[in-house]
């Protein structure tokens, strides 16, 4: 039978505010998945025209896929959003690029006219499970020297990918964290943020973490406006002695939810729901686990192949910032100053945190307004690197674009 | 300190026993930038199964949290201050075992007054108040929440009342005077007297929005965030509360004037709270809301320190603790499984029997009978009313053909029994019939299986005495209408044993019923007190008392119906039979009425005939009627009566056929439908002196349905 591969559109997408993994943090008593439900509901909200019934998949990422993230966090936070019973849903894991990939397969299934318009997101609380909660790696992976045994430490690799660029040196990292903690304030000042973020009520019975009862919070948590170069310069390395990897210059553990709305472009017309970008095209690539920050680039290689593009018809990039390390070494890659103005423009997950599977979803919203106020550009693109060693990338192209002028 | 401090440390000090609920305090942004705001959440540091309570300490801890909050909007810190719950949780009102404990006017007073000093306190801040009522609120809970500013309520919320007149008090912490001020008086009888007189019907989040008791209605999954983003709308000026104008003419008079109407259907004057609670409803159309609260401290205080509230707390507490944990039923771990029921018997009763063991055990059920149109026509029965609670959407398709499944009929006991663990009979009332039966069963069910008899007046140790295993017979005997009425009277034979009674005890757990232990004594608990103060009706009429005056005469009890209306219920005939069975057991004490023999005789169903729309005596009753001319008052036609049902009571305490007088009490509510606020009838008869008088003794001690010595 013959097909035609459909756009997609990215229609919208919203975030809880973001908070700081750990006894004292906000979201502390707080479940992943009310995390979640909270900000489908919102979504659906803001898009009265889209009739839940109409909603074809809900697609949630998780990377520690136990307790409250466990029981096929797709489907149960559909039922508790309140979405219809014939809704169905499931669950994601890439990770870091879990909502990424939440994004990119429900998108995928799009294109093929399986599905007409679906929520995709994620959710990481990692204070209620840490990195590496349950899991179990198989020994081979070190007796066979699959790979190096650095490869389940982050911080490590983002050493390791230092020593790959020995030209991207601490100072470098530093300077590039101030910068986004700046660009960061700067973005909250001008509003910029808030209008995509859920706010979400928190209860604390522990006195020690700050005043009791029910509280909302509407900010996120881990920023740390004002940070300058000497107050990050004497923070320990805890990955490696004389290391470069710091608090300072690497996202925080962080607990937080994303969701999105993903539809053919026809439904969204039809359904007069905004088209805030167009997909283009998405790839992912692996690399050595033990340098997984490289990720990025081949996985970018790959995207701008398959839509035909280079590097220099990109002019707004999301990049992840899990290590500082990792944005710069994308950039000395493809020959892009540290400073370059189409990178980050709001700041990145340094300032904001980057609570593990949920992060993919707020690099395009993120994205998606900077579209909406600079209509030259016409393709952005928004990446990541995962644990593992993997890198993910999505191309997309701005609706809004008014042509070369 | 404040004078409300020293009151409610004054209290605290009589409770120590409160579990206390702490008031915290904390400020969060509201959104749009609308400012600072304090958010007070009530917590009782325990989970929803233990709901949040105002004592005196909670109320002192919520009047600290006020003093920092006034502070703080006096000095222009916050735009406004919120109060909230715990989780699933707003607040249940005030802690009643605090309530229990109280000897002294003074102190009832007290209660009423601490609670109104801190609540109002919220209404006079320098910024707008808001209640979020996001889990079941109930009276104090609900209260506090009318003395703020606005008001949000959670669509999930399962349980929101005003249950005071239910337990015998009125809303008195500004429930009364506010509620009627903020809704109308209509719809405020409607909450605290209507919906509490109707077995304290609950409201549901809706209703709290369509009445107008909450401002605005959001969903549970983030009816917190949604309220705050609606505060936040309200305090910007984006959103305006508009409040529909009260009627304070007619309208009032009428809502009062329907409010008296069914305080007097339900209560008969018998009963003080909704006549207080509607005379301060009343009062409130003027506005004056201090008037309000003060004539609220006053019922209050009145009612804490009367019998009839007492009462109400006494049978609520029956129902609710002992009603749930039978008095002397023996260890449940020692009874056994029950997954597949036997039913001997195929008429109505049985139908009955077989459809509640159905929904709530969803196990087989096999009726018996003695031929098979008997059997066919049982279980159509059931089918047909699994098609009604299909119809009603009670259950679904699928649950309806998996009880349809569960059900069968067969002639053959052997078929039908062979693999059932708890078999009941509910055929003819003959004891010869039973012991049968009984043996007919015993050949074919397995060894450990129950037998358990319906019976209403048979000996269920002479029903086993003939049996090869006459430990694993129990009365099991439900009232009628078997769906409505809680109470099961679980009887132990001569011979039962432990493992047989948990069992029992276990299956009616399972049923959703009220059990009650009794001994295996003439006609149990309800039914003897019943036929006795039935038969006590009788003789007066039967002596020469007209029949409205004997009637009349005990309208002050506040049963559900008059004796003459429920002997009609019953049935005349099977009145008579069991008056004729205790008559047999105890012939000094039960008679047997000529007139009522007469009246059976010649076929009539009732007493009453109903052509101009209320009951009037039948004629052909009236005709039959032999009467004496011993024409008694009302007050002595009640005297009697109630110095029967004294006696009777003393007797059966002395024989042992209930633990204690609570357990007839419980039987009285859960089984007859006598009313709360007399505690069942012990209370009343020790609070009017009747139990003395007649036994020489109360058969409670004072404090547990009375105001402590």
């Amino acid at each position: 039978m013959p097909r035609t591969v459909r756009d997609v559109v990215f229609v919208d997408g919203v975030r809880t505010p973001f908070g700081k993994a750990g006894p004292k943090g906000i979201y502390h008593e707080t479940r992943a998945d009310d995390l979640v439900v909270k900000a489908i509901r919102e979504l659906l909200r803001r898009n009265p025209g889209l009739d839940p019934k109409k909603i074809d998949e809900v697609a949630i990422a998780a990377t520690t896929q136990i307790g409250d993230q466990g029981l096929t966090l797709g489907r149960t936070a559909g039922i508790l959003a309140g979405l219809p019973q014939s809704v169905p849903g499931y669950s994601i894991d890439r990770m870091c690029a879990g909502a990424l990939t939440a994004v990119t397969t429900t998108a995928g299934s799009i294109a093929f006219g399986a599905y007409d318009a679906v929520i995709a997101g994620g959710v990481e609380h990692m204070g209620r499970h840490p990195m590496g909660e349950g899991v179990d790696p198989n020994p081979r992976f070190v007796s066979e020297k699959l790979v190096d045994e650095s490869a389940l430490f982050m911080g490590m690799t983002a050493e390791n990918l230092h020593d790959r660029y020995p030209t991207i040196t601490k100072q470098r990292a530093d300077e590039y964290a101030v910068r986004s903690q700046e660009k960061a304030a700067k973005a909250y000042a001008d509003g910029k943020i808030q209008q995509d973020l859920v706010p979400i009520s928190v209860r604390r019975t522990n006195p020690e973490a700050g005043e009791t009862g029910w509280g909302l919070v509407t900010a996120d948590e881990p920023m740390r406006p004002g940070t300058t170069l000497e107050s990050l310069s004497g923070l320990k390395t805890p990955f490696r002695v004389h290391g470069r990897v710091t608090a300072g210059n690497a996202a925080g553990l962080n607990d937080g939810a994303t969701a999105s709305i993903i539809a053919s472009e026809d439904f969204a017309r039809e359904n007069d729901l905004p088209v805030k970008m167009r997909l283009v095209s998405y790839a992912f690539a692996g690399v050595e686990p033990e340098v997984m920050g490289y990720g990025p680039i081949p996985a970018t290689e790959k995207a701008l192949a398959k839509a035909g593009l280079s590097i220099e018809d990109i002019n707004l990039f999301e990049i992840n910032e899990a290590f500082a390390v990792q944005v710069l070494a994308f950039l000395e890659h493809y020959g892009i100053a540290d400073d370059d103005a189409r990178v980050n423009q709001y700041g990145g997950a340094i300032a904001f945190g980057h609570p593990l599977a949920s992060s993919g979803v707020r690099l395009m919203t993120q994205l998606a307004r900077q579209f909406e106020e600079q209509p030259h550009v016409r393709y952005g693109l928004t990446t990541m690197c995962v644990g593992f060693g993997m890198g993910a990338t999505v191309i997309w192209e701005n609706p809004h674009f008014e042509g070369d002028k | 300190m404040s004078t409300t401090a020293e009151l409610l440390q004054q209290a605290s000090a009589q409770f120590p026993d409160e579990v206390v609920t702490s008031a915290h305090v904390r400020h969060l942004d509201l959104p749009f930038g609308a400012g600072r705001f304090a958010l007070i959440t009530l917590d009782n540091g325990l989970d929803h199964t233990k709901p949040t309570t105002f004592g005196p300490a909670s109320l002192a801890n919520l009047n600290t949290a006020i003093d920092q909050v006034e502070k703080e909007a006096a000095d222009g810190g916050i735009v406004g201050a919120g109060i909230t719950g715990k989780p699933f949780i707003f607040a249940v009102g005030a802690d009643l075992k605090g309530v229990e404990i109280l000897k002294e006017h003074e102190h009832a007073l007290a209660i009423g007054k601490g609670g109104h000093e801190v609540f109002k306190r919220l209404a006079k801040l320098a910024v707008p108040t808001f209640a979020y009522y996001n889990g079941a609120a109930m009276g104090g809970g609900v209260e506090v929440g009318l003395h703020c500013s606005y008001r949000t309520v959670s669509k999930a919320i399962p349980a929101f009342s005003l249950p005071e007149v239910f337990l015998g008090l009125v809303p008195g912490w500004g429930g009364c005077a506010l509620l009627p001020n903020l809704i109308g008086a209509d719809k405020a009888v409607s909450v605290i007297i209507e919906n509490s007189l109707n077995q304290n019907k609950q409201l549901k989040g809706q209703q709290v929005f369509d009445l107008g008791i909450a401002d605005a209605l959001f969903e549970g999954a983030d009816f917190l965030e949604q309220s705050l983003l609606w505060t936040a709308q309200v305090l910007k000026g984006d959103v305006t509360v508009e409040r529909p104008v009260i009627d304070r003419g007619e309208a009032w008079d009428q809502a009062v004037a329907r409010g008296r109407f069914i305080a007097d259907s339900k209560v008969h004057g018998a009963a003080p709270a909704a006549y207080r609670a509607l005379d301060i409803i009343e009062a409130a159309r003027n506005g004056d809301l201090q008037q309000g609260f003060d004539a609220e401290d006053q019922a209050l205080a009145d009612l804490i320190m009367g019998g009839e509230l007492r009462a109400g707390l006494y049978a609520f507490n029956l129902v609710q603790k002992r009603g749930k944990r039978p008095a002397g039923a023996p260890d449940k771990n020692l009874a056994r499984p029950v997954t597949k029921v036997g039913v001997v018997g195929a008429g109505l009763m049985a139908s009955q029997l077989a459809l509640l063991f159905l929904r709530r055990l969803e196990v087989p059920v096999v009726l018996t009978d003695i031929d098979q149109e008997r059997v066919d026509k049982g279980v159509g029965y059931v089918h047909a009313e699994i098609d009604k609670l299909l119809g009603k959407g009670r259950i679904n398709q699928d649950k309806a053909n998996r009880l349809k499944a569960l059900v069968s009929g067969v002639l053959d006991k052997a078929e039908g029994f062979s693999d059932a663990d708890f078999v009941i009979e509910a055929v003819f009332e003959e004891i010869g019939v039973k012991q049968q039966v009984f043996a007919e069963v015993e050949a074919v069910a397995p060894a450990h299986a129950i037998l358990a008899t319906n019976t209403s007046s048979l000996s269920v140790s002479e029903m086993a005495s003939k049996l090869k295993h006459p430990e694993r017979v129990v009365g099991f005997h439900f009232f009628n209408p078997v769906a409505v009425l809680p109470l099961l009277e679980i009887v132990r034979g001569e011979k039962t044993d432990d493992a047989s009674l948990a069992t029992a005890f276990a299956v009616a757990k399972k049923l959703k019923k009220t059990a009650v232990l009794v001994k295996d004594a003439p006609a149990f608990v309800v039914n003897r007190i019943l036929t006795r103060f039935m038969g006590e009706i009788q003789n007066v009429i039967d002596e020469g008392t007209p029949v409205e005056v004997a009637e009349k005469a005990v309208e002050p009890l506040g049963l559900p119906m008059s004796p003459l209306v429920l002997l009609e219920l019953v049935g005349p005939a099977i009145g008579l039979h069991v008056s004729e069975t205790l008559h047999g057991a105890f012939p000094e004490r039960f008679t047997v009425s000529p007139n009522l023999k007469a009246v059976v005789e010649a076929g009539k169903r009732g007493f009453y005939v109903y052509d101009s729309g209320k009951p009037e005596l039948d004629p052909e009753v009236a005709a039959l009627l032999k009467q004496g001319d011993s024409v008694l008052t009302e007050e002595q036609v009640r005297e009697r009566v109630l110095d029967a049902v004294a006696q009777e009571i003393g007797l059966m305490l002395d024989e042992g056929v209930v633990a204690e007088a609570q357990d007839i009490d419980l039987c009285l509510i859960t089984g007859a439908g006598w009313p709360f606020h007399l505690g069942g009838i012990t209370p009343y008869l020790d609070r009017e002196g009747v139990s003395e008088r007649v036994t020489g003794r109360k058969f409670l001690a004072p404090g547990v349905a009375s105001v402590p010595a």
